[in-house]
């Protein structure tokens, strides 16, 4: 059987499912960063095959960006969450809910 | 010429702001009562100068500025001054003039002093932009500005409680100045009626234009323009049915009767109509113009009839201002229009004069207005005497006295018209004229002392003030004698009315007919009321439980029926409607707030702080976003 593009999309698909539910269902912020993370390299994926598949490399230029965006949202996010760890001694959504409305 | 008019018009109205703008709050200060009364005299001056021109040169016309200019619809702000206007701008200063004197005496203890010169110099203005403006427009800006005025100065005292009807009959000065005040716009309406119907026709507002353009229209629209503009005239002059509002229009401070309602605002009307002489003299309109003057010789009556049992002695005076207004309309009415405009300004003089004198009285007496409990005043009010019994002889039409020329040249028109039942009404009135004003003033100066019993220590105005009022009592007595030269004066401008030659050598025989009714009418208020001791008056129960005496003094029930008729359904009516208001309006506004509140309320549990079901609402916008974009790509 020979992998074509719909494979790709399929685990494209898949991943960011999982991603997005991990977005919902976890209650620590650490495992929304990994969550988040899933989700942009599963459109990594898709960009980079739907790239290939139409013989343009825009897509896969668009990936190299998502990936040095990512890692810098990661280098300040980290930042942030030790700060927030500090502060609060937890990463639980629960604890840090300052927001009331 | 030009500076003269904007003098005669604006320094009022300076007068106006200075008080307004620089002295509302402040305690009295004497200065704004000498400001405004010399700027009011800077008018008058400028009004003589305007005159003595007019007289050499003829009109003057003026465009100040363009005022409304849409389209087709051009409405300058122009001020004519001719014979006629001229003539009102006269007696709307010099009255002016001396009222405003006056008023700093009378209004020296109120704590209202400042606003109140504010608002009657804002009269003043009101006034000359009615009587000079050229076009209708302006006419109408001046008719509500001098509404407003008279609202304002009718209410002045708005502090004072309202009252049963029985305890006072206008209740309360908001009472008697809203009263005033929508009685007016009810007239109004017609009257703005009229403009619309002008402009319709004819495209333009401009006195000239208009009157050139009149004999052009059809018969039953000329009817009905001058029907209209006479509505307006009505309210203004209070004639009969909206006469309501101008007895109770006394709570006002006295001053304030003098000059708006005696001398200058209610006879606004009475010029409205000489004015547009040029459409009330068409002969499609005669009809018109004989129910204009059947109407004043009505109301000339039925006043008088009220005033001759009233007991408010500025109800007597407020009655016969109604009266003598009917028959300036009577002579309009008949086509003598230079007769109504001369007996205008006599009545003018005179009026106010006798209210002045009024207001002297009452002053003296603490605001005391019932005659019954005056009495044998002559000895300490010896000025006021003198200019109240001027004024009275005046109005009674003596001999010598303004009014005897006016009122005289009024009967004669209407015996020379043939319109003999006017005629009937207005001689007999005539007599009752003389009886009621002169019962004013024995009751007040003459017969037993009544006043000691109830505790009044009475004294006379301030020398000044009476001083002031000289000019009034000097014109009192001698303006017919310039009736000739008013004649050849104000004819250049309005039409002649000539007595016909079958009639006039009649006129000296009815004369002597109005000058002995009046002087019996006169020796029998003598013989009632002046009487000291055992011919003193005493109150006779009987007479006053008579049918025909409770019609009169009830004001033949007039109010009442208003009241009753009028009001309270209106009232009934209002309230109604505000319950369906209520229910329908206020809740369909009501419900849709509640709606928006209720869902505030509800999804405010979204706020909950918590990061993660934040997230989650936010995934399922965004699922619901995709979903709503695949359903739109599916579909097409």
């Amino acid at each position: 059987m020979e992998i074509g593009i719909s494979h790709y999309l399929i685990l494209s698909g898949i991943l960011f499912s999982i991603g997005f539910v991990g977005v919902l269902r976890r209650k620590n912020l650490l495992m929304l960063f990994f969550a988040t993370e899933i989700m942009l390299n599963a459109v990594n994926v898709a960009f980079a095959a739907i790239g290939n598949y139409y013989g343009d490399l825009s897509g896969q230029m668009f990936a190299f960006f998502i990936i040095a965006v990512a890692a810098s949202e990661v280098a300040v996010g980290l930042g942030l969450l030790i700060l927030l760890h500090k502060r609060y001694g937890s990463l639980d959504l629960e604890v840090i809910s300052s927001m009331k409305g | 010429m030009e500076k003269f008019v904007y003098i005669a018009l604006f320094a009022p109205f300076v007068g106006a702001l200075f008080a307004g703008l620089f002295f509302a709050r402040s305690p009295k200060t004497h200065l704004v009562g000498i400001v405004n009364s010399s700027l009011i005299a800077v008018a008058f001056v400028s009004a003589v100068t305007l005159a003595l021109h007019v007289a050499e040169h003829g009109a003057v016309h003026v465009q100040m500025m363009t005022w409304i200019a849409v389209g087709d619809l051009n409405i300058p702000f122009g001020f004519l001054v001719d014979e006629v206007s001229v003539t009102m701008m006269l007696v709307v200063t010099l009255v002016s003039t001396i009222v405003h004197i006056y008023s700093t005496g009378y209004m020296n203890h109120d704590k209202g002093y400042n606003r109140f010169f504010s608002y009657l110099s804002a009269f003043v203005f009101s006034m000359m932009i009615l009587v000079m403006s050229d076009n209708f427009a302006g006419l109408f800006i001046g008719w509500e500005g001098v509404g407003v005025c008279s609202w304002l100065l009718i209410g002045f005292w708005y502090h004072k409680e309202d009252k049963t009807f029985e305890e006072n009959p206008s209740i309360s000065p908001s009472w008697a100045a809203n009263e005033a005040f929508i009685m007016n716009r009810i007239a109004d309406l017609g009257m703005l009626v009229g403009i619309f119907l002008i402009y319709w026709n004819v495209g333009s507002l401009q006195y000239d234009v208009v009157f050139k353009a009149l004999p052009h229209l059809a018969d039953g629209l000329l009817v009905a323009i001058a029907m209209a503009l006479f509505i307006g005239a009505m309210g203004k002059s209070a004639q009969f049915p909206l006469h309501t509002w101008l007895t109770d229009a006394m709570e006002g401070p006295t001053p304030v009767s003098a000059l708006i309602h005696a001398a200058t605002m209610v006879t606004a009307g009475v010029f409205l109509v000489i004015r547009a002489n040029p459409l009330f003299s068409l002969d499609a309109v005669h009809g018109v113009s004989m129910f204009i003057a059947s109407l004043g010789a009505f109301v000339a009556f039925y006043a008088a009839s009220m005033a001759l049992s009233a007991r408010d002695i500025k109800r007597i005076v407020a009655l016969s201002t109604l009266s003598q207004l009917g028959y300036m309309f009577a002579a309009a009415g008949l086509g003598a229009y230079w007769i109504a405009l001369f007996h205008l300004a006599a009545h003018a003089f005179f009026k106010a004069l006798l209210f002045l004198g009024a207001g002297n009285v009452m002053h003296a007496m603490d605001d005391e207005l019932d005659i019954f409990k005056m009495g044998g005043m002559k000895k300490v009010m010896r000025g006021s005497y003198i200019y109240m019994g001027i004024a009275s002889f005046a109005l009674a039409g003596l001999p010598i006295m303004a009014g005897f020329y006016s009122k005289d040249a009024i009967i004669e028109t209407a015996f020379n018209d043939g319109s003999f039942i006017i005629w009937g009404i207005l001689v007999i009135t005539a007599g009752m004229t003389a009886f009621y004003s002169f019962r004013q003033v024995f009751f007040t100066f003459h017969g037993e002392e009544r006043y000691k019993a109830l505790g009044f220590h009475p004294h006379d105005m301030y020398k000044y003030v009476l001083v002031a009022m000289a000019p009034l009592a000097v014109l009192a007595i001698s303006f017919g004698w310039f009736m000739d030269n008013f004649h050849e004066f104000i004819t250049k401008n309005l039409p002649d009315y000539e007595m016909s030659h079958e009639t006039h050598h009649l006129a000296p025989y009815l004369g002597t007919i109005v000058i002995v009714l009046a002087l019996i009418g006169i020796c029998i208020a003598y013989i009632k009321y002046a009487g000291k001791g055992d011919k003193a008056w005493k109150r006779n129960e009987k007479k006053e439980n008579s049918f025909i005496y409770k019609l009169v003094a009830n004001q033949y029930y007039v109010p009442k029926f208003y009241d009753e008729f009028i009001v309270q359904p209106y009232t009934v009516a209002s309230d109604k409607f505000w319950e369906m208001d209520k229910a329908i309006v206020d809740g369909t506004v009501d419900f849709i707030a509640k709606v928006i509140y209720v869902s505030g309320d509800v999804s405010r549990g979204m706020q909950n702080g918590n990061l993660s079901s934040y997230l989650n609402w936010m995934g399922v916008g965004a699922l619901l976003l995709v979903l709503g974009a695949g359903i739109s790509a599916f579909i097409g």
